[in-house]
């Protein structure tokens, strides 16, 4: 039998390594006096978050979803409208965030997982488009203005006032669903999915249903974002049609695989990755010529764009993709006779 | 005749061709009924109907006293239809025995289970190493199914199949792509299971065909224009002519 935690094994100091240094950072933002740095890394951690949900269903089932933004806007406005209307209760928010987007996903799920390829990529994206319409026509509630929230959650013993706190709150979502897909991924339910992913044919002829178990992987999935959707509205004090435009997905797509898809760290890793250069690029000032220097504060998501081309080129299974491949190489190469 | 599967007067038409014209067919318990025909006549979609990934246009599919003509691809499988496939269609991804502890995990109840690990659990494995042990393959069980030969993939096929406690297998060319020793290897396997369970087997292999069946149906054009036994098949000079004469020549 294999010991239950190999310490030498990527997939064991590579999550210990980001969620360690994640733990320090605020630590470390108050010792150099960079209070940016907590509410910067909470925001990384947040789209971390959501890679990891969509990862679920892209990574593990194989399903594009196009339209995760959808669901992060849910959280964000479940906030957003509760809080305008005086609700602050976080429990409230959350409940109401998970209902709506339980029922939203079952719903949206019920007929996008009837067409697979380039249709459910395109009606995922249609479906949040429509969502972001919907809110943009929301003139109530701030329409494309968005909704400036007062006060961030309260949850009884404590609030989110706090960026501490909301930092390490977020934190504790991201490491929770981190273990909790762990355990999926190794399920019988997580090993349908996977099924799915590989060979769906196969797994109809094996007597597997296998409608009913994407459709219950989608709605995990989505609900991830949702609760990625609370945390940012509690960070930003707003909720935007913004976090609900056809890119935000579009991002989230590219952190999952930049770190590896169908890998369980790999979308946190990704995200990372993916905020910190734009972070990086969209503020260099390397002091160079000033000329050169105005062409790229004004051209820096055209460096992004080699950034991710060459990555991806580069690692095709991702970062952290290409390092558990590695290490399953390995494995696979002691167990053949 | 109290038939495992019978089919009735199953009609099946792509536009203005008919793939499957009117087809009768049983198998017993127990029995190996081969059918064959020449490329192009309607048996991959025969078995796509029985399997039912396909939806005939008429006619009614019987199978252990109940009418599954309209049943979906999961539904007849937990039944207990078993079909392989012509082209290995495997999870690339998975060991060997994963491969197996699924088509396992398939009909040992509902899969929402969310934290226990399905690798673990003994229900699966044990069944799944019996199941690799009976086509050959118990030391390759934890080979990458991606990294194994092509004919160790047409085991696996046979094994996921097996694992999903059938009472029918629908074998759709078991031997396709494999190479003369290990045909006659999978004939043996084949051999060792007669009696076990009721058996349609599309096979372009004479040889195998005629070592394995009990029946012999021959398929022309969608239609079944002889039944009977090998040796009955062997003599019928209107299936010599149609088809077994045009083999004889092409070798």
């Amino acid at each position: 039998m294999k010991p239950t935690v190999n310490f030498t094994s990527p997939r064991f100091y590579v999550p210990a390594l980001f969620l360690g240094a994640l733990a320090l950072l605020p630590v470390y933002a108050m010792l150099a006096h960079q209070p940016f740095y907590v509410t910067l890394f909470s925001r990384i951690m947040i789209f971390a978050l959501a890679a990891l949900g969509l990862n679920f269903i892209l990574g593990y089932g194989g399903l594009v979803s196009f339209g995760h933004a959808l669901y992060l806007g849910v959280g964000a406005y479940a906030v957003g409208i509760l809080s305008f209307h005086g609700i602050t209760n976080g429990w409230l928010h959350l409940v109401a965030a998970l209902v709506v987007g339980i029922l939203l996903a079952a719903l949206i799920g019920v007929v996008v997982l009837r067409t697979s390829g380039m249709t459910f990529i395109m009606i995922t994206l249609a479906f949040a488009q429509m969502g972001y319409f919907f809110v943009v026509s929301l003139k109530s509630y701030g329409g494309d203005d968005g909704l400036t929230i007062d006060n961030r959650s309260t949850f009884g013993l404590f609030d989110l006032a706090s960026n501490t706190v909301l930092y390490y709150v977020i934190l504790a979502f991201l490491a929770a669903v981190f273990f909790l897909f762990g355990s999926l991924v190794e399920s019988r339910f997580g090993m349908v999915l996977r099924g799915v992913k590989s060979n769906e044919r196969r797994m109809l002829a094996l007597g597997f249903p296998t409608f009913r178990y994407k459709l219950v992987g989608y709605i995990i999935s989505a609900q991830v974002c949702v609760i990625a959707g609370f945390l940012l509205a509690n960070l930003t004090k707003f909720a935007s049609p913004s976090y609900m435009v056809w890119q935000v997905s579009g991002d989230l797509i590219v952190m999952a695989v930049l770190g590896g898809m169908g890998t369980l760290f790999g979308p946190v890793v990704g995200a990372v990755v993916y905020l910190v250069v734009e972070e990086f690029l969209s503020s260099l000032t390397p002091g160079w010529f000033p000329k050169v220097e105005e062409v790229l504060n004004k051209h820096w998501l055209a460096l992004m764009g080699i950034f991710v081309i060459a990555m991806v080129l580069g690692f095709r299974k991702g970062f952290y993709g290409y390092l558990v491949e590695r290490e399953l190489k390995k494995e696979a190469g002691r167990a053949q006779p | 005749m109290n038939a495992l599967l019978s089919i009735e007067k199953l009609v099946k038409r792509f536009g203005g061709l008919t793939a499957t014209d009117r087809v009768d067919f049983t198998v017993a318990p127990g029995e190996v009924h081969a059918i064959i025909g020449p490329n192009g006549a309607g048996k991959t979609t025969l078995i796509s109907q029985l399997a039912g990934e396909l939806h005939p246009d008429e006619g009614s599919i019987h199978f252990d006293g109940r009418d599954i003509s309209r049943l979906g691809v999961p539904a007849r499988s937990l039944l207990g239809l078993g079909r392989s496939y012509q082209i290995s269609q495997i999870f690339r991804d998975f060991s060997a025995l994963q491969n197996v502890m699924l088509a396992v995990q398939a009909h040992t109840g509902h899969s929402f289970s969310f934290f226990k690990p399905a690798l673990k659990e003994a229900a699966l494995i044990a069944p799944a190493e019996a199941a690799l042990r009976q086509v050959g393959l118990a030391n390759r069980m934890h080979v990458p199914a991606a990294a194994m030969a092509h004919g160790e993939h047409r085991q696996l096929e046979l094994a996921m199949t097996l694992a999903t406690n059938p009472k029918l297998l629908l074998l759709d060319e078991p031997m396709a792509g494999m190479s003369q020793a290990e045909s006659e290897e999978m004939v043996q396997l084949l051999k060792g299971l007669k009696g076990k369970y009721g058996v349609v087997l599309v096979e372009h292999d004479m040889d195998a065909v005629f070592a394995l069946a009990d029946r012999v149906s021959v398929l022309v054009y969608g239609r079944v224009v002889a039944t009977g036994t090998p040796e009955e098949i062997r003599n019928n000079p209107e299936v010599r002519e149609a088809y077994l004469g045009d083999q004889e020549e092409s070798v």
